[in-house]
């Protein structure tokens, strides 16, 4: 069987994701800053399942190491999922460039460097699936969260034209839009429970998106309509507006 | 957030802790008083509610398989269930297992839960090999037969009191089918329901049904269902889909008649005196899985479970009267499970002595404790006791009398600061 690559492996919704596709019968690469704390659940993983996992260590900032990471990798992915992302402090981002700045490499530079990479060798292969974790918050930009939401819409707009592009090499490119979800990223906040998802609900919708070739998909059917609206308020209204 | 157990009764309004991090929990033990661990919430009454709560379900890794000996260290947030997903289809299946498999490997270990073959098998400690504890200093400690062996004993069956189980390493039992050949035996009163217990005592898996309405020389007619596990190689296991049962009913909807339509129509299925069935294991030992939040048919007042046990040389007078009791106050149960008990362990608060045990579900209602308050009198005149896991209301005094190590345990609690630490609503009321 071959291998899947999961990109911030530590991620709650990673995990679920990478138990999920493991239990499909398939290998994974888990990939992710101090890949070390990674080990017992790599563990898990194997005597749950009896697939090879193998732990990476990988910085999507670090941009100069992305060729490095991926021409070592001895057998190549046949699909690769992203679970990376840093939502930051809005408030910070305004008045230091240094927060504004990791929000957007994070969200947005590090995985184009990642995602130019093997989206060149999977066309070349004319093989491969390609899943983005992206976000509602790229759906319009609020006060509350725009920066976050601004690296998130490149994000959505870039996995966008990868699609386009890969269309007629055979390769999948899945946009994963969540609302929200229970995870460390979210511990603390205030979520309303009928919106929030299960990380373990999360992995289940892309696992079976991507299954079926789909192209975008949001986690909990209502916020596909949550967002239609959200999206149609005109700008003269919206503006005045605290969502 | 309010919690409550699978009754459903007490809501708590509580905070959760959500275990992910050693570290984490260590500091938050130190700066929190009176907190308790909540598994998977299928106790039934109040043992793992408190205002403050961890919860141990993140915490749910499998750690190491030792193959050859089918001997599994995981972590404590485990589901039964995780551990049948995985092990079913290699031949593997655990040594002790409660009527539902929706349990965590902490909440077994901490209720020392038992299974259709305590006669022949004991508690869920006997396929404990070790523990792994958190005491209310910090400290992790290894528990087992052969290390900390007073704290092992008060640990397994210990409700949470005594600190935060990490994980375990359990031992699991070979097996070569998926399937269970079952044997119902039909009997006509207690006394023949007693003599066909004592007949296939020898089978691994016995349990019997009885219907708690009957009356007269009716009383104590039960279906009783013995197995073992086939021998036909099928180890394919997968899920199954559910009935779901969406909101909690009206409570109108399980009066006495309902209940006893139900009784009738489940002994009547069964024609024959003895009738053999091949049964999948989900089937013949968690019965009530195959429905999602079942305990919701019981209204939003919620329910609660009465179970006792009585040593063997009173059990047949003393099940009679509490029938009989039961039978006259008109208060059905869905549910009435008798079961026949091996030797009791060394375990300070271990329910199962050698013996009989029933257990009843009840609607929680006007004029339902004092009914139960009835029945515990007779549990304790026939030196019986009453099983914490399911209780939700029972008496200092009653539950003293029913555990007589409950000194020893106390004083443990104390020397080690865990009565200043770790308490539920149910240690607080019953004075643990
Ligand atoms: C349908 C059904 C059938 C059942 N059948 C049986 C049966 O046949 N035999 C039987 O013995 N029981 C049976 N039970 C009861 C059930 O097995 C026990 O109540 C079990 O303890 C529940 O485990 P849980 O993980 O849900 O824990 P919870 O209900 O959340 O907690 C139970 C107790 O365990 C403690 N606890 C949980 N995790 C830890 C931990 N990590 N460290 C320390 N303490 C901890 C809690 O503090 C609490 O005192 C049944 C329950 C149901 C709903
Ligand atoms: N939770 C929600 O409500 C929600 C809603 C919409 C979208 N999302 C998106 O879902 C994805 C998963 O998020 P989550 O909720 O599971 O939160 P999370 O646990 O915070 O996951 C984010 C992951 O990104 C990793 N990461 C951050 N910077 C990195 C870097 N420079 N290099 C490599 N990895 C890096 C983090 O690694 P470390 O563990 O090393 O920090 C972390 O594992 C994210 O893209 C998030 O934006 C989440």
């Amino acid at each position: 069987m071959g291998y899947i690559l999961i990109i911030g492996a530590k991620s709650d919704i990673a995990k679920a994701v990478a138990r999920k596709y493991a239990e499909k019968g398939n290998n994974l690469y888990l990939a992710a800053r101090n890949s070390s704390e990674l080990k017992e659940f790599a563990k898990d993983i194997g005597i749950r399942t009896q697939m090879d996992v193998k732990c990476l260590d990988l910085d999507v900032l670090d941009y100069a190491s992305h060729q490095c990471f991926y021409d070592t990798l001895a057998e190549k992915p046949i699909g690769v999922v992203s679970a990376v992302g840093y939502l930051g402090d809005q408030d910070k981002t305004q008045s230091h460039f240094t927060e504004a700045k990791k929000i957007i490499d994070t969200n947005y530079t590090g995985l184009v460097s990642l995602f130019n990479i093997i989206a060149n060798d999977f066309e070349k292969r004319k093989s491969g699936f390609i899943v983005g974790i992206s976000s509602v918050a790229g759906d319009r930009g609020r006060k509350s969260n725009y920066m976050y939401g601004s690296a998130k819409a490149a994000f959505t707009a870039y996995l966008g034209g990868l699609r386009n592009r890969l269309h007629e090499a055979n390769v999948q490119v899945l946009t994963v839009k969540p609302g929200f979800v229970a995870t460390k990223m979210t511990e603390g906040l205030d979520l309303p429970k009928k919106l929030t998802a299960e990380p373990k609900e999360v992995a289940k919708v892309i696992y079976r998106a991507q299954q079926q070739d789909k192209n975008v998909v949001y986690i909990k059917w209502i916020w596909k309509w949550i967002m239609l609206i959200i999206k149609n308020i005109p700008e003269w209204q919206f503006k005045k507006m605290s969502i | 957030m309010g919690l409550s157990s699978w009754g459903n009764y007490p809501k708590i309004i509580n905070e959760a802790f959500f275990f992910n991090q050693i570290g984490r929990l260590k500091s938050f033990i130190e700066d929190t008083d009176e907190i308790i661990p909540y598994g998977n919430g299928r106790s039934y009454g109040d043992s793992a509610l408190n205002k403050k709560i961890i919860c141990i379900k993140p915490q749910n890794y499998f750690l190491d398989f030792d193959e050859d000996n089918g001997i599994l260290h995981l972590q404590a947030g485990a589901l039964l269930s995780d551990i049948l997903d995985v092990f079913v289809p290699r031949g593997w299946f655990l040594k002790i297992t409660p009527g539902t498999k929706l349990i965590t490997v902490g909440g077994a270990i901490a209720s020392d839960v038992h299974g259709k073959n305590h006669h022949i098998e004991g508690c869920f400690s006997e396929c404990v090999i070790m523990l792994n504890l958190m005491l209310p200093s910090g400290e992790i400690v290894k528990c087992s037969k052969s290390e900390n062996l007073e704290l092992f004993r008060a640990t397994c069956g210990g409700m949470g009191l005594t600190g935060v189980i990490l994980d375990a390493k359990i031992s699991l039992k070979k097996i070569n089918s998926k399937y269970i050949d079952q044997t119902t035996i039909k009997t006509k009163d207690l006394k023949e329901t007693f003599e066909a217990f004592e007949e296939y005592k020898d089978k691994p898996y016995s349990v019997a049904w009885i219907d708690c309405l009957a009356k007269g020389d009716k009383l104590g007619k039960c279906l009783l269902m013995v197995g073992d596990f086939s021998t036909d190689g099928i180890l394919e296991y997968k899920a199954k889909r559910k009935l779901n049962i969406p909101f909690n009913f009206p409570s109108f909807a399980l009066n006495t008649l309902s209940v006893t339509i139900f009784n009738k129509f489940y002994y009547g299925k069964i024609r024959n005196k003895i009738s053999k069935q091949k049964i999948d294991l989900d089937t013949f030992f968690y019965p009530l899985d195959s429905i999602n939040n079942w305990n919701r048919i019981y209204g939003k007042n919620g329910f609660t479970q009465y179970q006792f046990i009585l040593p063997e040389h009173k059990s047949f007078v003393g099940l009679q009267e509490i029938l009989k009791t039961i039978s006259l106050s008109g208060k059905g149960s869905f549910l009435a499970v008798l079961k026949l008990y091996g030797k009791g362990n060394e375990n300070f608060l271990s329910f199962p002595i050698k013996g009989y045990s029933l257990a009843l579900d009840f609607k929680i209602e006007k004029g339902l404790f004092e009914l139960l308050d009835k029945i515990d009198k007779i549990v304790i005149k026939n030196n019986g006791r009453i099983y914490l896991a399911k209780d939700v209301r029972v008496s200092k005094k009653v539950f003293e009398q029913g555990y007589p190590k409950i000194d020893k345990f106390r004083a443990l609690r104390e020397k080690y600061k865990m009565n200043k630490k770790f308490n539920s609503v149910q240690s607080m009321r019953v004075g643990i």
